[in-house]
């Protein structure tokens, strides 16, 4: 469905992606993990192409997004983007930031985009907070807010770009187990996060990205037995130290997840 | 002449000063309001060219006293306003002046309050499909209008006492009409201008305390500018 093929992107004299290439299935949950600086998040601007890479092809259902004369806008509807520190639109209630997208973009009355945006509040379980505004909300809360405004629009693919690393510890929980839902309900879903919890749950296939590119992938099973790399085994280990694996809330994995 | 009492100074300044000043204050406001925000377009989203010109406008506008600024409309280049009746042309010239040079200043206004919208909200609009021009009417616009009332309240303060200037070409508002009205009373004009400049005081300070300082606090509790 999301084929991306050598893609290259310098930022001045600082090549950030040296030739990635990966494919995604529907329905497929992919992580993709690295050090710091290592081009995830490069990666994704280039997804979506609010960074334009500099080489390479990304063919989203067939199309070419990057060739010239593509109506970005509209590839941009059918990839939703989750930020690392949410971006909300402060000035709107939960539920506009919500349904802007379909009021303005796809052109839906009023009502119907209302009573969408506040269905998509509802998959993420805050149809009760609508009216709040973003300064109003919790971190957990606001980066949900986000996930609805990306799923509202219906998109084939959303990208996550290290969505619960700006959160405090104790709203990770609902965050990632909102994302566990989706992914469970099938959404398409490019997740950037050092999240191993999560990506053992439900990736289907793991990308560790050092120094612009694909160094080692495979299945959470293989990186967790068996990785190749000795630098992915330390970093793995790194994360395992610092952040642990959040097994409980793989566990459990129900509503004790939501306050 | 009957020597006027306060009653009569107080509706003396109402019914011949505040009319003009208001009009002034309005017009030079709303003038400066459109062109402050072509220039601060022009300086945030414009090409080179178009953003030196804006700053250079801003710098020439905010060099230049308000009088001669005046009096260069009014007599500079005869016949330049020919399409505006003689008998309007003061008043227009005045207009033209306040709003020439609070653009300038709302320009800066603007200008800091579009810079100060969190720039990933410009990303999240992108990226569910708006374009950029859908994204600043849109995200960046009304915020950045809601982060200006501050500080364009302060703006308002400045024009509505810079349009005292409109008497040096004989415009009866609030300071001429002070003025003149103690011109024949010798005695009185210590309280003439006094009650000129308390209308001034009145008509400012209400506006920039209840304007300015709600809306800050509210800004503050919506979480917008500076982070």
């Amino acid at each position: 469905m999301l084929r991306i093929h050598n893609l290259y992107k310098s930022y001045d004299d600082l090549e950030v992606l040296k030739g990635i290439s990966f494919e995604l299935a529907r329905q497929e949950v992919k992580v993709i993990f690295g050090p710091s600086g290592s081009g995830k998040s490069t990666l994704l601007r280039c997804i979506n192409m609010l960074d334009p890479p500099d080489e390479g092809e990304i063919f989203l259902s067939g199309q070419n997004i990057t060739a010239s004369g593509i109506n970005l806008n509209s590839v941009r509807t059918k990839i939703g983007m989750v930020f690392q520190h949410f971006n909300l639109f402060s000035h709107l209630k939960a539920v506009d930031n919500v349904s802007i997208g379909l009021r303005k973009v796809k052109k839906l009355p009023k009502e119907v985009a209302q009573k969408k945006a506040l269905e998509a509040l509802d998959r993420v379980r805050l149809k009760d907070w609508a009216n709040h505004y973003p300064a109003q909300l919790s971190g957990g809360q606001q980066q949900r807010v986000g996930i609805a405004r990306a799923l509202a629009m219906e998109p084939e693919v959303i990208l996550f770009d290290e969505p619960t690393s700006a959160l405090d510890p104790e709203l990770i929980g609902e965050v990632l187990q909102t994302m566990l839902d989706l992914a469970k309900s099938g959404t398409t879903m490019i997740v950037v996060t050092h999240e191993m919890g999560f990506a053992r749950a439900v990736a289907s296939e793991m990308i560790y990205i050092g120094d612009g590119v694909v160094e080692e992938r495979g299945t959470p099973q293989h990186f967790f037995t068996s990785p190749n790399s000795d630098r992915v085994k330390r970093f793995l280990n790194q994360l395992n130290t610092l952040y642990g694996t959040h097994e409980q809330l793989l566990q459990t994995g129900d509503e004790e997840n939501y306050k | 002449m009957a020597v006027p009492n306060l009653f009569d100074i107080f509706f003396y300044i109402i019914f011949q000063g505040l009319p003009h000043t208001l009009l002034l204050t309005f017009l030079g406001l709303l003038g400066g309001f459109v062109l402050g925000i072509v220039l601060a377009l022009m300086r945030v989203y414009g090409s080179k060219e178009l953003q030196w010109i804006a700053s250079g406008y801003e710098k020439v506008m905010r060099g230049i006293p308000i009088l001669v600024l005046i009096y260069i409309l009014l007599f500079g280049v005869p016949g330049l306003f020919f399409f505006i009746d003689l008998r309007l042309l003061p008043l227009f010239s005045v207009i033209l002046a306040l709003a020439l040079r609070s653009a300038a200043y709302q320009s800066q206004i603007f200008r800091s309050a579009i810079l100060s919208v969190n720039p990933g909200q410009l990303e999240a609009a992108l990226s569910i499909g708006m374009s950029k021009l859908q994204a600043f009417r849109n995200i960046i616009f009304p915020q950045a209008l809601r982060l200006a009332i501050p500080s364009w309240s302060n703006e308002y303060a400045v024009v509505i006492k810079d349009s005292s200037f409109a008497y040096g070409v004989g415009i009866v508002e609030i300071t001429k009409a002070s003025y003149d009205l103690g011109v024949g009373f010798h005695q009185l004009r210590i309280i003439t201008l006094f009650v000129g400049a308390f209308f001034y005081l009145a008509l400012t300070y209400p506006v920039t305390r209840i304007i300015g300082e709600r809306q800050s606090k509210k800004l503050k509790n919506l979480g917008m500018g500076g982070g």
